[in-house]
This record gives structure tokens, sequence and C-alpha cells, in this order.
């Protein structure tokens, strides 16, 4: 498992390698998963309140440092080494890093574990989703395949969501994360319609709780209910609860309530030193997550592949979401 | 008899309406049928709707400010009216369905000049001042008449004209129409900037293929003009009070001009739709066979193609009378609120990526949409509230007043 301790440096850099990672598949998930816990919880101690917007953060200087250094391990799991490669990224300035993500279509096997770990992370309401997992059937029976394609928000390099917004709510930071400032978006919707991949909902106003309680257990299901989408998420390093009805809800509404929502790559997350949720709830280790200005990240090997795709390559989007088929 | 059936139907609808509008301020969006993937619903279409009604209003106005056709010159100030009027309900539509109503002030104050809302929210900001003006030079001289001779409207106008009593001066009416003369042709650029804006606010979003056409701005350019100038024949040939031989024959001229329009208008939609149609291959393909043959088959065929294109057109190549002028232009000004849907719901109904549908479930995630009865009260609401300011204008404005001097008047 990955250790905890300065880093080496020197060792050689772990391949996805097929048979090697068959093989040692279950020491990696058992090392994955306690790893992962860790070094989420690390980070969970840190998060502080910090704006992680066009302008905020999160330089090496205004940043948190990078949590730890870890050891190379000879069979470690691709987290680890991912994490490893978020603290060297974290390290440099914002303007020299550029997130993107490789999701092996491959190893996906469709438990939409991504989605509702985003759902969680992000306090999704009913209807807004930042990850939903595309499932196609190919062919006929008995010769048909089932196809898995989660879909995150592409972050486009030449995102043709951001130009059509009214007053400027959404844009491009310069690690190429496209960001929704839900303090000054108006809710006019355009940017969803101008979204080759429909990564863009709207935020409705949706509640979990509403018309969920009935019965006898009603009070029981409604207060265990609330108790879960009460408290705030944290996007964009910022506080965000949705409050009970108020007389103007309608009118003025808490946002992101009445905002356009979408992926953010976990910023808030990054910022902390942490990989984006899906990253780790990721049951097959079909998404990796790093910076693809780093030519040594595992992102930028997977994605320099042959195999390597991207949705919807015509558009001229650029996505920084690549596919391994 | 006929005025209490009239004033009872208002009622209703201003309340079945009223409660729409205090719904929607309340819950906001909760209720509207309109879900992620078709973000753009009633509302959006009502929004173009009425605005194409206001763009052709105000380019039959300047018919006659610009471009001095004189058999026009009655009814222009009436029309600059309409296309005040049906202005503020197209504002009031698309404030109501943004998500952040009282955010909208920050088109201005957080400028982006790529995008082509905000060009559409500046120029129309640009357009209501330049039709306040008008209103203004146009008015003026019926107002200071209207106001020494007394009749309806009495107080408005005396309010209006402060105090004057001495009617305009031959300088004083032409230096108006002076004024009247550079708003309007500055507002004919607007209006077609603005109008034909909202076409390419549609029309630039290379994402959805049915928008992504060059033909966009034109069409619902061309929509101003027939919807607008429908809805103007239909004003006239009901409202207008003096039914003498000018008032047929101003009405005959209108009804071709609608005729003409419609049928333009026709020409346009058959390009539009047998293009990308034809060889059944492309990615509108889909979209659009699902617009003519789909469940909602009857927006296009019933509601534009019979009664706003092929009854209309009988009626008015078949009859001369005003009346049935009038019901033929009202049938082509109402309905084009179908060919408003049709611009806008059919490139939202299938998913971009196959497999949205199923990927992750929720009423608003659906591609199936249709508008909910709150959408319509709301609608209903702002319709009402247009008739009422509609009503007040007519009764204490001298819009349809005959001044007789300059060409903002009838100058026979
Ligand atoms: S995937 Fe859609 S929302 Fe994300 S950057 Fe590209 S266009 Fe914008
Ligand atoms: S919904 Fe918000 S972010 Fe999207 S275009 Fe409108 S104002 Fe901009």
């Amino acid at each position: 498992m990955g250790e905890l301790q300065p880093e080496g440096a020197t060792e050689p850099t772990q391949e996805v390698d097929e048979s090697a990672s068959r093989r040692d598949f279950i020491a990696k998930v058992g090392s994955a998963v306690f790893g992962g816990v860790v070094l989420a919880g690390i980070g969970l101690a840190q998060r502080g309140a910090t704006d992680v917007l066009a302008t905020g953060v999160a330089s090496a200087t205004d940043g948190p440092a990078p949590p730890f250094h870890i050891a190379t391990q000879a069979s470690e799991d691709v987290l680890i080494k991912m994490q490893r490669e978020l603290s060297r990224a974290l390290a440099k300035t914002m303007d020299q890093r550029r997130w993107g993500m490789v999701i092996d279509t491959r190893k996906c096997i469709g438990c939409s574990a991504c989605t509702v770990g985003c759902v969680m992370e992000n306090k999704l309401p009913p209807g807004v989703v930042y990850r939903p997992v595309l499932q196609t059937e190919v062919g006929t029976y008995p010769d048909v395949t089932r196809k898995f394609i989660p879909r995150p928000c592409m972050h486009c390099d030449n995102p043709p969501c951001v130009p059509v917004c009214p007053v400027g709510a959404t844009g491009k930071r310069s690690d190429g994360i496209v960001y929704i400032d839900y303090d000054r978006c108006i809710g006019c919707r355009y940017c969803i319609t101008a979204c080759p991949y429909q990564a863009r909902t709207f935020d409705f106003g949706g509640k979990w709780t509403d018309g969920a309680a009935g019965g006898s257990d009603g009070a029981l299901a409604l207060e265990s209910g609330r108790e879960y989408q009460d408290p705030p998420n944290f996007e964009y390093g910022e506080s965000w609860t949705r409050p009970r009805d108020g007389v103007l809800a309608g009118t003025a509404p808490h946002s992101p309530i009445g905002n356009a929502r979408k992926c953010h790559f976990c910023a808030h997350r990054l910022a902390e030193g942490m990989l984006p949720m899906c990253v780790s709830t990721c049951v097959g280790r079909a998404t990796f997550f790093g910076d693809l200005n780093d030519p040594e990240s595992l992102v930028s090997e997977l994605a320099a592949g042959a195999n390597a795709t991207r949705l919807k390559e015509d558009m001229g989007t650029e996505p920084k979401v690549y596919y391994l088929a | 008899m006929k005025r209490a059936i009239l004033w009872t139907l208002w009622i209703c609808i201003a309340v079945v309406g009223g409660i729409g509008i205090v719904e929607r301020l309340i819950s906001g969006h909760d209720l509207a049928g309109y879900t992620s993937y078709v973000p753009w619903g009633l509302w959006v279409a009502t929004y173009i709707y009425f605005i194409g009604l206001s763009a052709g209003a105000f380019l039959l106005s300047s018919m006659v400010y610009v471009f001095k056709v004189r058999r026009l010159e009655r009814i222009a100030k009436l029309s600059l009216f309409v296309a005040v009027i049906t202005l503020v309900m197209a504002l009031l539509t698309i404030l109501f369905d943004i998500g952040h109503m009282e955010r909208f002030f920050f088109v201005y104050i957080h400028p982006q000049f790529h995008s082509m809302m905000a060009w559409m929210v500046w120029l129309y900001t640009a357009y209501f001042l330049l039709l306040l003006g008008e209103m203004y030079f146009a008015l003026r001289r019926d107002v200071v008449a209207a106001a020494t001779d007394g009749g309806s409207g009495h107080r408005v106008v005396s309010f209006l004209a402060r105090g004057r009593t001495k009617p305009l001066s031959t300088a004083e009416v032409e230096r108006d129409d002076r004024a009247l003369r550079v708003l309007g042709t500055i507002g004919v650029p607007l209006a077609i900037a603005f109008h034909g804006g909202v076409g390419a606010l549609f029309g630039t979003v290379a994402a959805r293929v049915v928008w992504h056409s060059p033909i966009y701005p034109i069409l619902f350019l061309t929509g101003a003009l027939v919807s607008g100038g429908a809805l103007m024949t239909f004003v006239v040939a009901f409202l207008w009070p003096r039914r003498d031989r000018d008032w047929r024959e101003l009405i005959v001229y209108l009804g071709r001009i609608v005729l003409g329009l419609v049928l333009l208008d026709v020409l346009l939609e058959w390009a539009e739709y047998s293009i990308p149609l034809w060889y059944g291959v492309g990615s509108e393909v889909e979209q659009l066979k699902n617009m003519l043959f789909g469940s909602y088959w009857y927006v296009f065929w019933i509601f534009h193609v019979a009664m706003g294109v092929i009854i209309p057109v009988y009626l008015l190549v078949r009859y001369r009378g005003p009346r049935v002028i009038g019901v033929a232009s009202a049938l082509v000004a109402a309905s084009y609120l179908a060919v408003r849907l049709n611009l806008v719901i059919p490139g939202l109904v299938t998913p971009e990526l196959k497999g949205l549908e199923t990927a992750y479930l929720s009423d608003r995630l659906s591609y199936t949409y249709l508008p909910t009865l709150f959408e319509w009260q709301v609608v209903i609401g702002v319709a009402a509230l247009g008739t009422a300011l509609f009503y007040l204008g007519y009764r204490h404005l001298p819009l349809v007043r005959e001044s007789g001097t300059g060409i903002g008047g009838i100058a026979s």
C-alpha cells in the first residue's frame, strides 16, 4: 500500500499494465480502498473555505500545501499514483497545470458509483446530474455488448457554453476547468442549449424530501431526508445550502437553485489535494485524473494512446476528457 | 351586452393568468414542464412570438414615418402603440422565464460582447427607448388637440399636455415629423437587428443542428412581418372607430400585404424543411420528422398549416369584406405561436448523446415536453395584462384620432 513518507522521486513510474494489474487485483483493491480513505480523510481535515473560482486559489503559494509525499510502490493502485501526481501538479501555479480525465470504457462496469459519489459529494438535488453513465446495447442476441460511457463535463478547451452566457457567469479557469459562478448566473439556460454533450442541467429547486414522506414512518423519513439534504455542499470552495421555502423563494431563489449546474472536476476537492469524487469511487478503476501538462502523468500517457478518443471530436470543442476504447 | 361579455371574458383570463403569475413568483420554476434536456419551452416560444409581433407592428409604422406610405398613415400611431405593448409582454414573459429574475440587470453591468443573448437584450432596450421617443413625437400634436376638445380620456391627455392648450404650430408639427423620421430611420435597422438577432441567438448554437442554420434570422424577420402585420390588420378591422370607405380600402390593402407575407413565409419554410429532409439522411432528419409526424404533429399541421396558412389564404383570396379579412388575419396572428413553438422545441427533443435519455432518470431529465397548465396560465396572465394596457391606451390616448396635419396624422 502507499506509504506516507518523503518522496524518493526517482523510482520508475508505474505503468498501467493490464496483465500486471489483473495479477495484483486483489492486493490492489485492498490497498486502494484503504489508501483512498486515508487520503480523503486527511484532505477533509484540511478543508477550508477557499474560493476556487477563476481568480481564487490555488497556486502553490496561496493554496494548501500538497498534503504529503507518497513513494511509489511496486504494485500500487493507480489511485495512489494519481494522488502523488496531484500533489506534484498542485505544487505548480494554477496556469501551469491543465486538468484532464481519461475514462477507460473497457474497464467501466456500469455500476454508476461515480454518478452516485458525485451526487453525494455535491449534494445534487433530484434532476441535477453531473456524471450520468450512458448505457447502450450493441448487436442482437446472442451477440450483444453493453457499452458504458460515463459523461462528466468535458471541460472543453474551446467550450461553446462559455461565450453564449449573457452575463459572464461561466468561464474557463487558467487550469482549464470550466466553472459556473452561481452568484452571477441569471438562469437563462442558454448555456444548457449550447453544450453539445448536454453536460449542464438546471436546478429547478427540487428536493429529495419533496413528496417523500407518507404513512406512519413519514415523519421519520422526512427527518432523515432533511439530515442529508440540509447540510451544505462545497462547490467552488463555498458553502451552499438549500433553505426551505421562503415567501419569495420563486422570485429570488437561493443559488444554486435557479442556476445552471455541471461537473467542475471537483475543483473544491482539488484545491484541498483530493482527487475528484468520481475518481475515488470508481469501482472498476476506469477513471483517471491528472495534469495533462505533466508529460509523466498517467492521464498524459493514456490520452496519447492510439485507442484514446474524444466525444464529438469534429465539433472542435477540444474536450479534456478522453475515452479509451 | 357585448361589452359585458368581453369584460367577463377578460376578468376570467385575468384571474386564471393572475394566479399563474403569483404561483410563478412563489414557487419559481417548480410547476413548469420543461426539463434540463428541453430547457426552453412555452415561455421562450411566447417571448419570441410577442417580440415578433412588436417588431412587425413597428416596421408597419415605419412604412409611414420612414418610407412615407400614405395609405398606412392613419394606423401608424396605433401600430407604434401595439409595438410598445407587445414588447412589454415579451419582456415580462422572458423575465418570468429566467431562473433569477432579481439579477436581470446583470446583463447591463456585466456586458458580454460575444453573447448573442446580451446583444439581444441591449438592442431591445434601445428599441424600447426609441419606441417611447417615437410615441412622444407621434402623439404630441394629438394629445394637445385632444386635451382642448375634451372627449374620452380627457383627464389623461390633459395631464400629458401639461396645460398646453395652443395647438401645435405647423413648424412644430414639422419638427416632430422630422424627429419621427430620424427615429424611424434608426428604428428600422434596429428592429431588423434585434429580431434577426433573436433568430441568430438560436442559429449560432452549433450544438443544435435544427437551429444551426443561416435561415433562422431570416425566418424570424419574416415571421415578425407576417404576425405583426396580421395582428395590426385584425386590430384595425375590428377596433377602428370610423368605418368609412377609406377604412374599407385600408383593410383590403392590409389583407393583401398579409397574404403576400404569408406566402413568402411558406416559401422560406419550404426551404427550411425540405433541404435537410430531402434525402432522409443527416442529423436534422430525426428531429424534423419528429416535429412533422411525431406526437405533436398537430402543432404543425393543424395550428400552423391549416389555421395559419390554408384557411386564411383561402379567405384572403376569396373575400373582400373587412370582417373576413380581420378574421383571417386574426387566425394568422394567433396561430403564429405554433410556428414559434416549432422553431424552439424540435431542436431540443432528441438526445445529443445516445443513451442520455435513460442514463439517469428524472422528470427533469426528459426529452418530452408538453407545456403545463401553469405555463399557459403565466402566458395568459401576460396576455391579459397586455390587453388591459392596450385597452387603456386605446381609450385614453389619441391613437385613432386623425389630426389632419403632417405625416403623423392623415393628410388627404
Ligand atoms: S462539456 Fe459542455 S458544459 Fe462542459 S465545457 Fe464542454 S460545452 Fe461546456
Ligand atoms: S444559465 Fe447561467 S451560466 Fe448559463 S448562460 Fe445563462 S446566465 Fe450564463
